[in-house]
């Protein structure tokens, strides 16, 4: 049926084209001009900013592309806003970073800064692993409370904080506790009487055959780190056992993993990636989470 | 020459040439099998040599009957794969919006339905499943059995390619098998909707050249002098993709029996190159696919002529010609030079008239006709869809302002945008587009009830309500929250502060991707009642719904110009 007549479409009184497919025709209807306008606008303002930024990709010998009137870079922006940022901060971070505890304490403004600072940086870095407000997951220390296995005074937060746990630096937090079970110094049934003994220490169970068997060898395996009374030592990061924070959980099966296995688990040196205000304004933050130690 | 001696023995010469590639893919399927060291790759090619296994029966059986029965009578339309079409449409867009609704519930609830010790319900495998059921499995099959239906009308002749037009449906539905198989084992070329490896990724490359073919095949055999304008938007939409997908999967494979490939390109390339077919597959799949649709079946079922032809070219080469450019728009402050990101940026601002002039010409085209919005609950649902796709067509080049994007970047405002285009355009012109199908196909009066349209349409739209306003504001809200700063310059929230203050944000959503998923169940409830040949008692009879009786008037017919 090829070309129709053109005609005059009944509802709106427009022309057809003429054309028809399985019974769809189309009216000759303009452009709208409001559309056509506001087109018109968009491409004239896209003409405008080629102008004003880079847009275009240069001819040769000319740069990489057209840097635009205004000359605008904002590689140039942020490196500027970040080094405005450094400035405006630097004379209070140097402040932190030479302050004692106490002074910061008693310092009003520098404690705020302190405060602001850790906060965010905690927020940023170690809520992953330590959670926010530093409330602790299974293998990653609770920092709210007043359990420490590295030492809990400022000084000694910030060590570990700067120089990591079982790092590759000669500063880092390291100790090792043999895996009892997998490198075959102690027999399955040895490892399941010492954790019955473990168990006592903190009064999780009473003591009984097999947990008095589990001391002699405890005495003989363990107290060169955990210490006699089972109390731990700061010193190699040996955990109190006879309190009732478990890293790594309490019940039986968990204490034998941890003694078959070993855990040794790390922490990042977070003095390779945070400048040292961040860090001391972290060891504050972190300390104010517990009320931390005094200083030995 | 040999066809004709082939045609002599009765046997067509598609038959053979799809034969011919069956075979070869069962058999790289077989080698794949028994060889591959890769027990992911091996997994795909015992799959693969089922699907090939099943596709030569197919074949024989159907070369056997061709004798008996006129299966491809050039004077009648293809009309039975449109059929399967509607049906598989409708099965992997339930498949796919329930997943969407699965990873909703676990970004609220994060321990829902996850296992540990079963990787394939992980949100990172399920995420990549939910994007290419409901883009490539919904979306794509109804492009194709809406294009197969469009162009023949159009073209007032019989699909070409006899058995091809099949080699595509049933190739594609092979692909979305492998694609969707491999993401939930944890095959992945990492590339955002462009997840399929690299053995995927051909095989869709020669599925999608056939696509091609047939289609221009019956263009070129059309008995009407001009192109119609849904065959244009087609016709781009099925050679932009050809081009986006083979640059974009460039890739060198570890070796023939693996699985896994390494990307050509490297670095900032790789990122632009990878968001230029993102960008554009938005572009040419879900926008220009779908305007085809559009253009064909509102028209039509209203009864009315399309708003204007002057409007329709134009909007349509400024379209194809701005939107290929945009795509550097999702590299905002990045690594990507600033002079591309501008380019990115303006050419999204000149895309909003164009974009918009295929809601116009959709829109105006009710003029004389909008009683029919409140008589013809399709017609509504698919004005509607224009509505959307007006909305989020202005939300985009919004985005796009470097500005805009630097709070809106990374945040949920994204994944609302790219809802209401998904859920509110492509669902709603999809599900108008299917309904039409459903009563046309099967050449029914009216659907089996249009009340339950109406169900469908409010409890969706309800639905696409609640999902993007819970998306703005949790995005805007994440967005201000990681650039505030306290009164010392610092941060002043931990992003899990920011996770946190989303959740309730994240059930609102939840619970709109749940309606959404019901309006789905209950259409596939119609249309399945509908090809039954059932109609609804209780309702009124006497409504009027278009028909479209597939008949081509083939005795007038005049060769093309």
């Amino acid at each position: 049926m090829s070309d129709h007549e053109k005609e005059i479409d009944e509802a709106t009184g427009v022309e057809t084209t003429g054309h028809e497919w399985d019974g769809i025709r189309e009216l000759n209807n303009p452009l709208p001009r409001w559309w056509l306008y506001i087109f018109y606008a968009s491409i004239a303002w896209a003409f405008v900013y080629w102008i004003l930024m880079p847009a275009w990709p240069a001819l040769p010998g000319m740069g990489t592309n057209t840097p635009g009137i205004r000359n605008h870079s904002d590689r140039d922006l942020v490196a500027a806003s970040v080094q405005e940022l450094r400035d405006a901060r630097a004379e209070t971070g140097q402040a932190l970073i030479n302050a004692s505890l106490d002074e910061i304490l008693s310092d009003q403004s520098l404690r705020q800064f302190a405060m602001a600072a850790g906060e965010s940086a905690f927020g940023d870095n170690c809520a992953t692993c330590h959670g926010a407000g530093g409330q602790g997951f299974p293998g990653y220390p609770t920092l709210a409370d007043d359990v420490w296995l590295w030492g809990g005074s400022l000084d000694e937060i910030q060590h570990t904080i700067t120089y990591g746990v079982r790092q590759d630096n000669l500063e880092t937090r390291f100790s090792m506790m043999p895996a009892f079970g997998r490198d075959q110094i102690l027999s399955s049934e040895e490892i399941r009487a010492v954790a019955h003994y473990v168990r006592t220490l903190s009064g999780l169970e009473e003591a009984s055959e097999e947990s008095h068997h589990g001391q002699e060898i405890f005495e003989f395996q363990c107290v060169s780190c955990h210490t006699e009374a089972g109390t731990g030592d700061q010193l190699q990061g040996a955990p109190d056992l006879t309190d009732r924070d478990w890293l790594y959980g309490s019940d039986l099966e968990t204490v034998i993993n941890t003694v078959y296995n070993a855990r040794n688990s790390a922490m990042p040196a977070w003095g390779e990636r945070l400048d040292e205000a961040t860090i001391k304004a972290l060891a504050v933050y972190v300390y104010s989470l517990s009320g931390g130690e005094t200083n030995s | 020459m040999a066809s004709s001696t082939i045609q002599k023995m009765g046997i067509d010469f598609s038959v053979l040439t799809v034969g011919l590639f069956v075979g070869v893919f069962t058999l790289l399927a077989l080698l794949v099998a028994a060889w591959s060291p890769d027990p992911l790759f091996e997994i795909h090619g015992w799959i693969s040599l089922l699907m090939g296994i099943v596709a030569i029966a197919a074949v024989c059986f159907w070369a056997a009957g061709l004798k008996r029965s006129k299966v491809f009578d050039p004077s009648a339309y293809e009309d039975t794969l449109i059929k399967w079409g509607v049906g598989v449409s409708m099965f992997w867009g339930v498949v796919g919006i329930l997943v969407g609704f699965v990873i909703a519930m676990q970004l609220t609830f994060p321990n829902f339905l996850y296992f540990p010790e079963y990787g394939f319900l992980n949100f990172g495998r399920l995420r990549p499943l939910h994007t290419s059921a409901v883009i490539f499995a919904f979306g794509g099959n109804v492009l194709l059995a809406t294009s197969f239906h469009v162009v023949q009308r159009t073209c007032r002749t019989r699909i070409a390619g006899g058995m091809w037009p099949w080699f595509v449906f049933w190739g594609y539905q092979a692909f979305i098998v492998l694609a969707a198989t491999g993401y939930v084992m944890g095959v992945t070329a990492g590339r955002e909707y462009a997840e399929p490896e690299w053995y995927v990724d051909l095989w869709l490359t020669i599925v999608w050249v056939a696509y091609l073919l047939v289609f221009l095949g019956t263009i070129w055999k059309r008995k009407e002098p001009h192109i119609y304008v849904a065959n244009w938007f087609y016709l781009a939409f099925i050679v932009t993709i050809a081009m986006l997908h083979i640059v974009n999967n460039l890739a060198v494979p570890i070796s023939p029996l693996s699985s896994q490939s390494v990307s050509l390109m490297s670095g900032v390339q790789d990122a632009l190159t990878q968001w230029w077919y993102g960008h554009n597959a938005v572009g040419f799949f879900l926008t220009a696919g779908f305007l085809a649709i559009m253009y064909y079946y509102i028209p039509k079922r209203a009864e009315r002529p399309v708003f204007s032809y002057r409007l329709s070219i134009v909007h349509f080469w400024a379209l194809i010609f701005i939107y290929i450019w945009a795509g550097p728009h999702h590299l905002h402050y990045t690594a990507l030079p600033q002079w591309a990101q501008t380019l990115g940026m303006t050419f999204s601002i000149m895309l909003w008239m164009p974009s918009w002039g295929g809601m116009i010409n959709g829109l105006m085209t009710l003029s004389g006709a909008w009683d029919k919005l409140r008589t013809d609950p399709v017609i509504r649902m698919m004005v509607v869809s224009l509505a959307f796709y007006g909305m989020s067509t202005f939300e985009g080049p919004l985005m796009s302002v470097r500005a805009v994007n630097s709070l809106s970047h990374y945040t949920d405002w994204t994944i609302g945008h790219v809802h209401s285009g998904a859920l509110g355009w492509v669902g709603f012109i999809s599900f108008g587009a299917l309904y039409c199908l459903a009563q046309w196909m099967w050449k029914r009066d009216r659907l089996y009830s249009a009340k339950l349209v109406e169900w469908h349409f409010w409890t969706a739209t309800i639905g696409i309500v609640l999902y993007i306003t819970s998306m703005w504001v949790s995005g805007i809200m994440e967005g201000l929250m990681w650039r505030a700063y306290n009164e010392f310059g610092f941060l002043e929230y931990t992003f899990v502060e920011t996770v946190e203050a989303k959740h309730i944000s994240y059930i609102i959503r939840s619970l709109g991707g749940l309606l959404y998923l019901v309006g789905a169940l209950i259409m596939s409830f119609n249309v399945f009642m509908t090809a039954k040949g059932k109609t609804r008692k209780g309702e009124d009879d006497h409504v009027h719904a278009p028909t479209n009786d597939g008949l081509p008037a083939f005795a007038e017919a005049t060769p093309a110009e």
